[in-house]
């Protein structure tokens, strides 16, 4: 699309699309925009966000004192199978998909993703995915009670019968990742500026392009999985089900291969989002450019073969456990390159530790944390021990709230200047993070503890001596919790009241992103940049 | 413009392929899951019929290998299912009758099926079976009670190491398929044909 044509098309008339944003509503129901379809869907990941949260609050409140105090454990199991699921396939699936939305485009000089009218249907299917979801809340026999690994026969032979909904909502999920993987491949690999070399891509990019293959291979796998759950219970096949000749291990098989590169699908935009982020508040380029880039390759490619060190107590032979125990500690090989790398970028650069920065600091420490206890739990002996225990939710979350979670903060935060024009508050940026900091770690690091010490996952009663670790756990669950309102208020304030930002906005940032204006005009790059 | 949207085509065309192939492999893992415990023998899973042949029958009295039974019902299955013995002695190569006795204590006519599993896995292979109730369904009358035999034999080169073999049988309800019109006959092939994948448990 050429500069002449747009300028010709404003001047004759109003109807057509490349105009600027429809009036109303309908310039969200109807928009191909991508910069329109990413903020929906961050919008989106939000209330998600909120949502599985106020979940888990559900879950800490319970877990406060030893005892059934608020709820019963039917619904206990409901809100920690609602919290794992919304949290997952809502918040940060959707919150990666909203950045790539917005970033990609610009990152690679495009003037919007390859498949705009299939961006707003991959969009538009999630919040009725999830409102099938939570509608089984309502239901008679409530909402799925299986844990969000739905391990079959729990979630077939003993499923509530609003499982089915459960199916199809996650089905639906399915659909739209894939729609969207299928976007982001095309419109990197077919849409960058003349001169962008896939080794020019920057990271965030390449992270993205590796993260959609990933989500091309195993979404399907996770359809498939939930389609022999719909045909066991309705149509009397017998996959997983033993009396039938069918085989419940084999859930685990099938569901860990989607599950374990999902665990990628849900980091790898993170690392490219924080390889952006160091450099720029660094001052300096990124260390070791290619390792990376191999790196994250080398992690996915890795990440198809572990799958079963989920599996260690099912009574996998000793050769298996012994091969998923060293493939899965191969990982740590290149994910420590990483790791070196960031360091090895702020080694003796001009720091400065603005909020965006701060996260991502966080990020490279906390996630490596989280990377150690995984470590811990890939050794086949000793995880008969942790197995499905507070060390494992500890180890996960420790992956996943300041690992992907902080990671989308970091991208907001050194984004949302450019998203909206305005600068946020860095004083409400600063007390954002340490709160949540400090909430996160008083919630989490207790959780080794209690899982060292014997206390089972998903279970809302405990045994007297963890309640001390419990409570401290539950004061910081609630400290991180009320702390994302602060980030709601302090979003809306920089839309509304914020500082005009300039079109750099960070003294050290590159990229062809910051050469747009702030706010990025509805139509970016409608011709093509030039890339040295 | 039209050159993008053929790149846009080529690239989609294949990611669509890409995304059918993995759906369908999915479903594939069914069958390669079964194939690769088959190939490895792991996950303790018996083999089928095994016909004796005279070579087999000559006794090992050199040693002799502790065999234990035991049985689970499957939820909700009311059959009393127990072996006669908990465990005996045998030689290798030396050919065993147990029973194991089953009674059906409802007032309805239901259908079973044994599922056997051998551990340690590394015994799959060293343990026979020439006769075993588990190749068939099991039907009981209201209130009727049997003994049902299984005639095995221990090869003769079962590692030296193995001394101890346990034979662990869950007993399955097979009632809803007897009467939902299933063809019965065929189906009683199939799980003969299936015996091995029943097994996998």
């Amino acid at each position: 699309m050429s500069t002449a044509v747009d300028i010709n098309a404003e001047n004759n008339h109003d109807d057509h699309e490349h105009h600027g944003p429809a009036k109303g509503i309908a310039r969200w129901l109807f928009t191909t925009n991508h910069k329109d379809i990413g903020s929906m869907y961050l919008w989106f990941s939000f209330i998600m966000f909120l949502v599985g949260g106020c979940m888990a609050l559900t879950i800490r409140a319970e877990l406060f004192q030893p005892g059934l105090q608020l709820m019963e454990p039917e619904f206990f199991n409901q809100m920690t199978t609602l919290h794992g699921l919304i949290m997952v396939f809502g918040a940060v699936m959707p919150a990666f998909v909203g950045l790539a939305n917005w970033m990609i485009p610009m990152m690679v000089g495009a003037p919007d993703m390859a498949l705009p009218r299939m961006n707003n249907w991959s969009f538009w299917i999630l919040p009725f995915a999830f409102t099938l979801l939570l509608s089984t809340l309502f239901m008679e026999g409530g909402g799925p009670n299986f844990g969000w690994t739905f391990y079959a026969p729990l979630s077939t032979t003993y499923a509530p019968d609003t499982v089915t909904f459960f199916i199809f909502g996650v089905h639906m999920m399915g659909i739209s990742s894939i729609m969207g993987a299928i976007n982001v491949i095309a419109t990197i690999l077919n849409m960058r500026a003349p001169g962008m070399t896939l080794m020019k891509m920057p990271l965030f990019v390449w992270t993205w392009l590796i993260t959609a293959y990933l989500l091309i291979a195993v979404m399907p796998v996770l359809a498939g999985v939930v389609t022999m759950m719909l045909m066991d219970i309705h149509f009397g096949t017998s996959f997983f089900n033993a009396a039938g000749g069918g085989d419940p291990v084999l859930f685990q098989h099938v569901f860990w291969f989607f599950g374990h590169p999902e665990v990628y699908i849900m980091i790898l935009p993170a690392f490219g989002a924080v390889s952006q982020i160091i450099p720029t508040f660094s001052r300096k380029k990124l260390f070791g450019y290619h390792s990376m880039v191999y790196a994250v390759a080398s992690i996915a490619f890795l990440s198809f073969i572990v799958w079963a060190h989920h599996m260690f107590t099912v009574g996998l032979p000793l050769f298996g456990e012994l091969f998923f125990m060293y493939a899965t500690m191969l990982i740590a090989v290149p994910t420590g390159v990483k790791v070196f790398n960031w360091v090895a970028t702020m080694f003796r650069g001009s720091l400065t530790f603005e909020t965006p920065m701060l996260f991502s600091i966080a990020f490279v420490i906390l996630f490596t944390i989280g990377g150690f206890s995984g470590l811990m739990l890939a050794i086949a002996p000793s995880d008969f021990q942790y197995h499905d225990t507070y060390f494992v939710v500890a180890h996960f979350h420790y992956v996943l709230v300041p690992g992907a979670i902080f990671g989308i903060f970091a991208a907001v935060y050194y984004w949302l200047p450019k998203w909206v024009g305005n600068m946020y508050s860095e004083t409400m940026g600063k007390a954002h993070f340490w709160l949540s900091f400090v909430g996160m770690n008083l919630t989490f690091f207790p959780m080794h503890f209690l899982g060292l010490a014997g206390m089972p996952r998903r279970i809302p009663d405990y045994a007297l001596q963890f309640a001390d670790f419990n409570s401290i756990a539950s004061v910081g669950a609630f400290m991180f919790g009320t702390t994302q309102l602060l980030f709601l208020y302090l979003v809306i304030h920089c839309i509304r009241k914020g500082e005009k930002a300039t079109d750099q906005v960070w003294e050290g940032a590159e990229g062809l992103e910051w050469t747009l204006p702030s706010p990025a005009p509805y139509h970016s790059f409608t011709t093509p940049p030039e890339v040295k | 413009m039209t050159q993008t949207q053929n790149k846009h085509g080529r690239t989609i065309s294949k990611l669509i392929l890409a995304v059918v192939g993995m759906f369908g492999f999915g479903f594939a893992l069914v069958p390669l899951y079964d194939v690769f415990c088959d190939l490895t023998g792991i996950n303790g899973k018996t083999k089928g019929r095994y016909e004796a042949s005279v070579e087999t029958q000559i006794v090992d009295e050199s040693r002799t290998v502790k065999i234990q039974f035991i049985t689970h019902n499957n939820e909700s299955m009311p059959w009393d299912f127990k072996p006669t013995v908990a465990e005996i002695r045998v030689n290798p190569g030396k050919m065993t009758q147990v029973d194991f006795f089953a009674r059906n204590p409802t007032d309805r006519r239901m259908v079973a099926q044994a599922v056997p599993s051998l551990s340690p896995s590394q015994g799959v292979d060293y343990f026979h079976k020439t006769e075993c109730f588990c190749f068939n369904q099991q039907v009981l009358e209201a209130k009727e009670e049997t003994l049902m035999p299984l005639i095995f034999v221990v090869d003769k080169a079962l590692p030296k190491d193995i001394k101890v073999l346990t034979l662990s049988y869950t007993i399955f309800d097979q009632s809803q398929f007897d009467q939902s019109g299933f063809d019965k006959k065929a189906f009683n092939q199939n799980k003969e044909d299936q015996v091995i994948v029943a097994g996998s448990l």
